[in-house]
């Protein structure tokens, strides 16, 4: 192509102009074709999402930059990009029962997944400050109108709200720290940031402040979580299947690859403000789990607490570290849309419930689902031989290599805590007597719930291929 | 020499058996069987193949055997098996106790009887390969997930405070856990790798040393359990139901003196040293305390379970004392408390399947009803006496032996504490088994039934054959156990020389 110049070339970036052109020609056939589309279009978005899943998996290997480094594709982006496809097609496929309803046929749904996930491809593969706001306020503007996709429902309606005016304070706050990282560095690229950034000033250390507290917010990390529970709890189910996914992954990739390339020089600044919101996370998740009586409520708090423990291996600003948040991420993924599966599957007389005391007995009236369950609850907890253990594993050993046994040894006792409330809910399963019957479960939300459910039972099996590509993702980024 | 992956098949057998036992599918009474005989069968097959490893152990070989190794996880965590004279009697222990464990709740257990099955049919997978993972995070892998099922046991099928109890057992372990897991991640950047046999040659700096020792201690202290962090195992063992008991009791203990063997003592000798004195004093505590508690109790399970923690005492001073006598006599009283403590469980859980009630007062002149339970109550309340020609005095004998070349005031302490242990034993057996048959509802209780006596008898062959002639378990253990006392002794002479040099 004639426009394509030396440093701007279109070929990584294949995936993401499907996904951008895929989008558009959606957007056209609900446009034109009506709300009766919703089905077709959904489906359709699934299609689309795995064919992007297999252009990026069929770019070739080794790092790629383009738009004058504005755009990079590595392994740690492929990686990165893979799970996140992964998160939002699934949410897709778990979205289509919450869709079927003929007050809720809204084909836009699905094509503001699509471009959220645009969104989180550019974020992933952002190499510069402007390509990482453009990503985010991407990913968060079709997020905030996904949440409040339910209208006629007021908890749904408040979420959409609360989060856009929290995530627009949060970006602000972010693009307040870019701009005082550029003018103290002189440059937007994360390379260049690199060689300016080598010692300790206050305006960079500002501005660091300003971007990480930025990406906090979009991680959920104390204490930059307040939207969390609330957003979590008022957004339909499906979607916050979806927001405890990919956007979670899209988050944390940027997070991880801002702070150790940009900032590798001056990792003592960045390293103990990650300790402080590892500590907060892991202990506000496990100890504010406790008094949950609402399911997703709970995730919520579950999740900030995840987010801790995968900050924990950031915090060690390693490889090893890097390697852990991977691992953590891929795995975090894989049990949290399992488990939104099961909260999904919870129905009585079409209804969906969410209270924690709705599961009562559950192992008497869907054994099988009940199983699946406590097996995801132990794996959250970090029980071995369950995927979560590993994904703990590797962001503690990490840490422990970097020498902060303070943060390790904190990080381990909320686990235990955290556990506390993990069992409650395999006990209200298991110890108590049953509080009904449930709906006969959806066939592809029992798709879903037999792949990651059993991810997550024999991950001990096929750990050591997932190791070996997490830390050839890890590698590139050093 | 082998061509099959012998432990291996052992250790996931079981699992299989699971497997088959979630298949079987339906609720009626005869899919209740169904389960019930695949999990015996199971077990017994187990059994039989782990017997096979006895006949092919080398005694003379003090190294890890059939040992198996694979790629599992990439930059030195594999997957590595093998036993030596240290781990195999507790795998042998593990095999032979859990076909007593399903016979034991053939009838006692009514409902949910194939997650019943299941679960314990996973528990036994945990424990083998607990006792013969030679890796660290394989270790772990094993040790912790055995949580899982037993939680579930104890929380589903168990007594009134059933909840409250596998709460206190899971999160009070998981706790002691997570910090050893904390050291193996030190040990891990220490020597790159967590494979068992290379580490136990690795040098490990003292302080780390020190640090490793204590967060591995965290953990097996409360598996062991020792005081003051035993007060799980009282509410656990009353609450679990009756095979749930005998697998804690008998097996789950045992991995924590595992743990010391396998861990504390080669890895750090320098720290295990130091802390000697403390061991010896929480272990004299233990024996005293315990036993004085022991005596105050109205349930017979809560008695049975104090002395336990108890008998473990012995166990961890033993292994403390790093000689050889207590090292052995310490792996010894190991099976020997596996037998006889399992077995006391069992004699509970006979009258508790009859009155349904564990109080101590309920019960009394059952010697009337039923001599064959007296007599086979008698003989294991001797053997948990301690009582020569029992198999429960072999052990404690050389324990104390072993001791008291080392520490002659613990020695004194712990031997006190069989004393008291004859206390509380005979009263039990003098409040339940003798005295006057007065109370009307135990007119009509029948003596042991057959199946009964099929898990009963050979546990009383077993307790006074390794009392009288303990040579079997004493040898297969001989030369790994000397291994590990030379190996120790080495290290802790040579800082000691070191230390007197100018």
């Amino acid at each position: 192509m004639s426009f394509e110049t030396a440093g701007y070339q279109l070929a990584p970036v294949l995936p993401e102009l499907v996904l951008a052109i895929g989008a558009m020609a959606l957007l056209m056939l609900g446009a034109y074709r009506g709300q009766e589309t919703t089905r077709a279009v959904t489906a359709l978005a699934v299609v689309l999402l795995v064919v992007v899943g297999v252009l990026e998996y069929m770019v070739p290997a080794g790092k790629q930059v383009t738009f004058g480094g504005s755009f990079i594709v590595d392994d740690f982006a492929r990686f990165m990009k893979i799970v996140a496809l992964v998160g939002s097609a699934v949410t897709l496929i778990l979205s289509t029962e919450f869709l079927s309803d003929p007050s809720r046929r809204i084909f836009e749904y699905a094509i503001l997944v699509l471009l959220s996930t645009l969104g989180m491809m550019v974020l992933i593969s952002a190499g510069d400050l402007i390509a990482l706001y453009l990503g985010l306020e991407l990913m968060s503007l079709a997020l905030y109108v996904v949440a409040a996709s339910n209208r006629d429902n007021a908890k749904s309606t408040e979420a959409g709200l609360k989060y856009f005016v929290l995530g627009a304070l949060s970006s602000g706050m972010l693009l307040y720290g870019a701009s005082l990282i550029y003018g103290f560095t002189g440059t937007v690229t994360f390379t260049g940031i690199a060689t300016a950034a080598t010692a300790a000033n206050v305006g960079l250390i500002f501005g660091l402040v300003f971007l990480l507290a930025g990406l906090c917010f979009k991680v959920s990390a104390v204490p930059f979580h307040m939207w969390t529970p609330d957003v979590y709890e008022g957004a339909p189910t499906p979607v916050t299947a979806f927001f405890a996914s990919a956007p979670k992954v899209a988050a944390l990739a940027v997070f991880t690859r801002v702070t150790l390339t940009a900032f590798p020089g001056i990792v003592s600044q960045w390293q103990q403000i990650l300790v402080f919101v590892a500590i907060a996370s892991m202990a506000l998740g496990s100890f504010a789990a406790i008094g949950q009586t609402n399911i997703k409520r709970l995730m919520a708090y579950s999740s900030i607490g995840h987010m801790g423990f995968a900050l924990v291996g950031l915090a060690a600003g390693t490889l090893e570290g890097a390697q852990g948040v991977v691992m953590y991420i891929v795995i975090y993924v894989a049990m949290t849309l399992g488990s939104f599966s099961i909260i999904l599957a919870m129905k009585r007389n079409g209804q969906a419930v969410e209270k924690i005391s709705d599961f009562a007995g559950l192992s008497r009236t869907n054994p099988l689902l009940a199983f699946m369950f406590a097996m995801l609850l132990f794996s959250l907890a970090g029980v071995p031989p369950l995927a979560g253990f590993f994904g703990k594993w590797y962001v503690f050993v990490a840490a422990i290599k970097a020498n902060l046994f303070t943060l390790a040894v904190i990080g381990v006792l909320t686990s235990v805590v955290g556990a506390y409330y993990y069992l409650s809910i395999v006990k209200t399963m298991y110890f108590d007597e049953p509080a009904g019957q449930v709906d006969p479960v959806r066939v592809e939300v029992r798709a879903v719930l037999a792949v990651f459910g059993l991810f997550n039972i024999l991950f001990a099996l096929f750990a050591g291929p997932v190791v070996t590509v997490a830390s050839a993702a890890a590698k590139s980024l050093f | 020499m082998t061509t099959w992956p012998i432990l291996s098949v052992t250790t996931f057998l079981p699992l299989v058996g699971a497997l088959i036992v979630y298949l079987s599918r339906g609720d009626d009474e005869a899919a209740r069987r169904n389960a019930c005989w695949i999990a015996l069968w199971t077990t017994l097959i187990t059994f039989a193949v782990s017997v096979i490893l006895v006949l092919r152990f080398d005694p003379s070989n003090p190294d890890f055997q059939f040992v198996e190794k694979a790629n599992w996880l990439a930059t030195g965590i594999t997957y590595h098996m093998g036993v030596d004279g240290i781990s195999l009697p507790l795998v042998i222990l593990t095999t032979a106790i859990m076909p007593f464990c399903i016979i034991a709740s053939w009838k006692s257990v009514k409902n949910r009887v194939r997650e019943y099955m299941m679960a314990f049919l996973i528990l036994e997978t945990l424990m083998i390969g607990t006792f013969s993972a030679l890796d660290l995070v394989l270790f772990y892998l094993f040790f912790e997930g055995g949580l899982i099922p037993m939680f579930l046991i104890i929380g589903i099928w168990g007594g009134p405070r059933r909840v409250y109890a596998s709460f206190k057992f899971f999160l009070y372990t998981f706790l002691g856990s997570v910090l050893m897991l904390l050291a193996i991640m030190a040990l891990y950047w220490n020597g790159g790798t967590t494979d068992i046999p290379t580490l136990m040659h690795t040098a490990v700096p003292r302080s780390l040393q020190t640090w490793a020792w204590l967060a591995f201690f965290a953990s097996f202290a409360v598996k062991m359990p020792m005081w003051p962090v035993h007060t799980w195992l009282p509410d656990a063992h009353v609450e679990a139901p009756t095979a749930g008991s005998v697998v804690l009791a008998a097996i789950m203990l045992k991995m924590g003196g595992y743990g010391f063997l396998r861990f504390s003592l080669p890895m750090f000798p320098l720290a295990s040293h130091d802390f000697a004195p403390l061991m010896f004093t929480l272990s004299a505590i233990a024996i005293i305390y315990t036993s004085l508690v022991a005596l105050m109790q109205e349930d017979m399970k809560k008695l049975i379970a104090y002395s336990s923690v108890a008998h473990m005492g012995f166990v961890t001073m033993g292994i403390f004392a790093g000689t050889m006598q207590g090292v052995a006599g310490g792996v010894f009283q190991m099976v020997s408390h596996g037998i006889v403590s399992g077995a006391l469980f069992l004699c509970v859980g006979v009258v508790y399947d009859r009155m349904h009630t564990r109080e101590i007062a309920a019960y009394g002149g059952l010697v009337n009803r039923m001599p064959l339970y007296a007599l086979v109550f008698m003989v294991f309340t001797m053997a948990n006496v301690g009582l020569p020609g029992t198999s429960g005095f072999v052990g404690e004998f050389m324990t104390l032996l072993g001791t008291f070349k080392v520490s002659i005031p613990t020695a004194f302490f712990a031997t006190t504490g069989v004393i008291f242990s004859a206390c509380y034993a005979l009263w039990l057996y003098r409040k339940v088994v003798f005295g006057a048959l007065v109370k009307p509802s135990m007119m009509s209780m029948k003596d042991l039934t057959f199946r009964e006596c099929v898990t009963l008898f050979p546990l009383i062959v077993l307790t006074i054959l390794f009392g009288v002639w303990p040579k079997p378990v004493l040898d297969m253990s001989a030369a790994s156990v000397q291994q590990l006392v030379n190996n120790y002794n080495t290290a802790v002479t040579a800082v000691k020389a070191a230390a007197l040099l100018p």
